[in-house]
């Protein structure tokens, strides 16, 4: 059987990738999926820890995280499109119109 | 009873002020008129039918609303108090109140502001007949408040003139430096005596005794003595100074001229500025153990009345002589009250209130009869053209005058046997205070023998007046056409007349066989002055006593006195009479017709001052530097942060995140190594 331990590392590689991604990234949808990344890392860990507790809460909190991600996609989709729509740049660095 | 005596002048004020302007001139004048008739009935059926058959000594009718202000053992009640001293008061005002209520409606006929007259004239009763009823110092002060703000309001009731507003505010102001008197005296009254009101009261489970009763208990302060007693009778005479016009605060009651005749003859003569004489008689007790206190009231009241009386003579404007009339006749009062003569002060209160509402009512008379001219050197003659405005104050100007069997011959006379006659005051100075006094009757007589003279008889000299001012007009003699006034104002003129004439007959002193009704039914409520050696050697003694006895039974001397007050009018009016009809436009002195600078002194010593300080200190340092830079240093300090806050926002959005990232791994390692 496979320990804990490997899980919980791989799940901390995932959500490393996914931070720094969305750091280094311009592209929105690029940072949009390591988003997604660092969610699914979180689920990971939290699928692992209640089969190794035994306890169900865990894999009932990722229904949570997936249905939170789902709406957040389908908006965050929403906002990208119009705002390339306006701007027709799809670049982080470029919308900074509140800036003074 | 009491409650609708005052509350039904209220109703009506509510009723003129929110519902008048809709329904017109007749609406107003029967509610107004009517609440006034009201509460005139009600006071002179609860005088008449209940106070009086009450046993001497005992008359007091108390009428209690509620408890107004509680706290500790200070306890002041809305509560009503008749006797003898509110009862006079409450006869004079409602009477004098409704004739002139009446007249007003024919003076201030067709003006736009009609409703609003008289809701303030109507809240204006309702104001005095609480201050009268009032039964503690507090409530008292509620009326005597009210009856300013009233005052406020009607002297500056022609709102488009700049004068008149100016007239409202300087009353207004010169009122509160006596009003912060009073209301100092209160607070030390209720320190040394723990009750404010005039009636035993039950405070916090037992009863503390009236203020005149614990002040008659007090020993009595010599002269140059400062004690308590003198400190409370000199702060509450720093109101009634304000209210009553006295030297040094005088100076609003001339200019409140300037708001309608009405007013000047119920406010301004009548009723309001009688209201300091009211409290001192009512706080006798109080003055009459402080001897400084009372020297310094006769000598104030003294010199007012001499004071004043001297200005009168060189006044033009025929409301500005009544209106000095008016302080000189207040100094009488206070001369009174200052001699322990309380009772002769109420009684010249109540025939001056006949007798100068009857001659203000009579100049507003004049004034309308002129359209609207109210300086006398432009008049003259006009007794063929306004009989029953002639006849009426023809009376008022023998009773002012002090000419024998009309009602100020009676009240004066009373003053000046009591003012010589007084053992109160350091020997001599009654003597001095009897000679000012004296030369004032004489003052009087001439300048409202000047006034008439100038007003009723000689050359008719409007029509060159009015050629002078409009060229156009100069071929038509006749522009101005003097008329008599519509009966609704004359009517109440006669009545007036008629109480002139008969009002003394009250308080006949016994030397004249009659029996001073009015001194024993007030003696109850009013406390004696101590003769002055009583304080000298600490203690009544029955040698004193007798002394006064006697001196108030000196029936030759005062009968001697009499006559001088007698000789003294007819001289006046002679004197009067002989310099104005043969030169009626005569030169005044300039120092008198400018009312001896008092204005512009007090233009120079306080009021340039105190803009100067305003100005530069108060304005342009204190509120512009320090206020509005506190103020705006905070707005700014806010600004500043935010500017230098605001290169943390690049537009970035990764470097937020990288913001992010750094403040979630500090928060792990906080909760981690804590």
């Amino acid at each position: 059987m496979v320990p804990l331990s490997w899980y919980l590392a791989l799940s901390a590689v995932l959500f490393t990738i996914g931070v720094a991604g969305v750091l280094v990234q311009r592209n929105v949808i690029s940072i949009f999926m390591c988003i997604e990344l660092m969610l699914n890392s979180v689920n990971l860990t939290l699928v692992a820890f209640a089969r190794f507790l035994n306890q169900s809460t865990g894999q009932l909190f990722v229904f949570i995280v997936m249905a939170v991600a789902a709406a957040e996609a389908a908006v965050g989709l929403a906002i990208i499109i119009s705002v390339f729509r306006n701007r027709e740049t799809l670049s982080v660095d470029e919308e900074s119109l509140l800036k003074l | 009873m009491l409650k609708w005596i005052t509350f039904a002048p209220l109703i009506g004020a509510l009723l003129c002020g929110f519902l008048g302007k809709k329904l017109g001139e007749k609406f107003v004048s029967v509610v107004a008129c009517g609440s006034i008739a009201v509460s005139t009935v009600l006071a002179f059926f609860a005088f008449f039918t209940k106070l009086l058959p009450m046993p001497e000594g005992k008359r007091q009718i108390t009428e209690f609303f509620f408890t107004w202000i509680e706290v500790g053992t200070f306890r002041a009640d809305f509560a009503y108090l008749l006797d003898p001293l509110s009862g006079i008061f409450l006869l004079f005002v409602t009477g004098v109140g409704l004739l002139i209520h009446i007249y007003a409606t024919g003076y201030m006929r067709g003006d736009e502001g009609f409703y609003r007259f008289f809701a303030y004239l109507n809240l204006f009763m309702f104001m005095m007949l609480t201050l009268v009823l009032g039964d503690n110092l507090l409530l008292l002060f509620v009326g005597w408040e009210g009856v300013g703000l009233c005052s406020y309001l009607l002297i500056g009731y022609y709102i488009e003139r700049k004068e008149a507003g100016d007239a409202a505010k300087k009353a207004f102001i010169v009122n509160r430096i006596g009003d912060f008197g009073y209301s100092i005296g209160v607070m030390v009254a209720f320190t040394t005596f723990a009750t404010v009101s005039f009636v035993d009261k039950e405070i916090g489970g037992k009863v503390i005794p009236s203020l005149f009763t614990q002040a008659t208990g007090q020993a009595v302060e010599g002269i140059g003595v400062f004690g308590v007693m003198t400190a409370i009778a000199l702060l509450l005479f720093v109101g009634a100074c304000g209210k009553s016009a006295q030297v040094p605060l005088f100076v609003w009651l001339p200019d409140a001229m300037a708001g309608p005749t009405p007013v000047s003859a119920l406010i301004h003569a009548a009723t309001m500025v009688t209201a300091g004489v009211y409290l001192t008689a009512r706080c006798s007790a109080i003055f009459t153990k402080s001897q400084t206190a009372m020297l310094i009231v006769a000598v104030i009241g003294a010199f007012t009345a001499m004071f004043a009386a001297t200005i009168g003579i060189a006044q033009n404007d025929i409301k500005k002589v009544l209106a000095y009339s008016t302080v000189s006749q207040l100094g009488y009062m206070f001369l009174a009250c200052g001699v322990g003569a309380f009772s002769a002060g109420i009684f010249h209160v109540m025939t001056h209130a006949f007798f100068k509402a009857l001659l203000f009512l009579g100049a507003g008379s004049v004034i309308h009869g002129m359209h609207h001219e109210q300086d006398i050197r432009k008049m003259g003659g006009l007794k063929k053209y306004m009989p029953w405005t002639f006849g009426t104050m023809f009376v008022g100007w023998l009773a002012i005058s002090g000419i024998p069997l009309f009602s100020g011959f009676f009240s004066k006379d009373e003053i000046l046997w009591q003012v010589w006659s007084s053992n109160s005051l350091p020997p001599g100075l009654n003597k001095t205070l009897w000679f000012l006094a004296a030369a004032t009757a004489m003052l009087t007589a001439v300048y409202m023998t000047r006034l008439m003279v100038l007003t009723f008889w000689g050359k008719e000299r409007f029509k060159v007046a009015h050629g002078d001012d409009h060229g156009k007009h100069k071929a038509d003699p006749h522009a101005i056409h003097p008329h008599e006034s519509p009966a609704v104002m004359w009517v109440p003129l006669v009545v007036l007349a008629v109480l002139s004439l008969v009002g003394g007959y009250v308080g006949v002193s016994a030397a004249w066989g009659g029996s001073n009704h009015i001194e024993h039914f007030l003696a109850p409520v009013l406390a004696k002055a101590a003769p002055v050696a009583e304080a000298a050697h600490g203690a009544v003694t029955a040698t004193a006593l007798h002394a006064t006895e006697e001196a108030h039974h000196d029936v030759t001397t005062e009968r001697i006195f009499t006559g001088i007050s007698v000789v003294v009018a007819f001289l006046g009016i002679f004197l009067g009479w002989q310099m104005f009809t043969a030169k009626p436009l005569r030169k005044m002195p300039r120092l008198l017709e400018n009312k001896y600078y008092v204005d512009e002194f007090y233009d120079a010593a306080i009021v340039t001052p105190i803009q100067g300080v305003s100005r530069n200190f108060l304005w342009r340092i204190l509120d512009v530097q320090i206020i509005d830079g506190a103020i705006n240093g905070i707005a700014r300090l806010f600004g500043e942060t935010g500017s230098a806050m605001r290169f943390l926002q690049t537009g970035f959005a990764r470097s937020y995140a990288a913001i992010m990232l750094v403040g979630a791994i500090v928060l792990i390692l906080y909760f981690t190594f804590r």
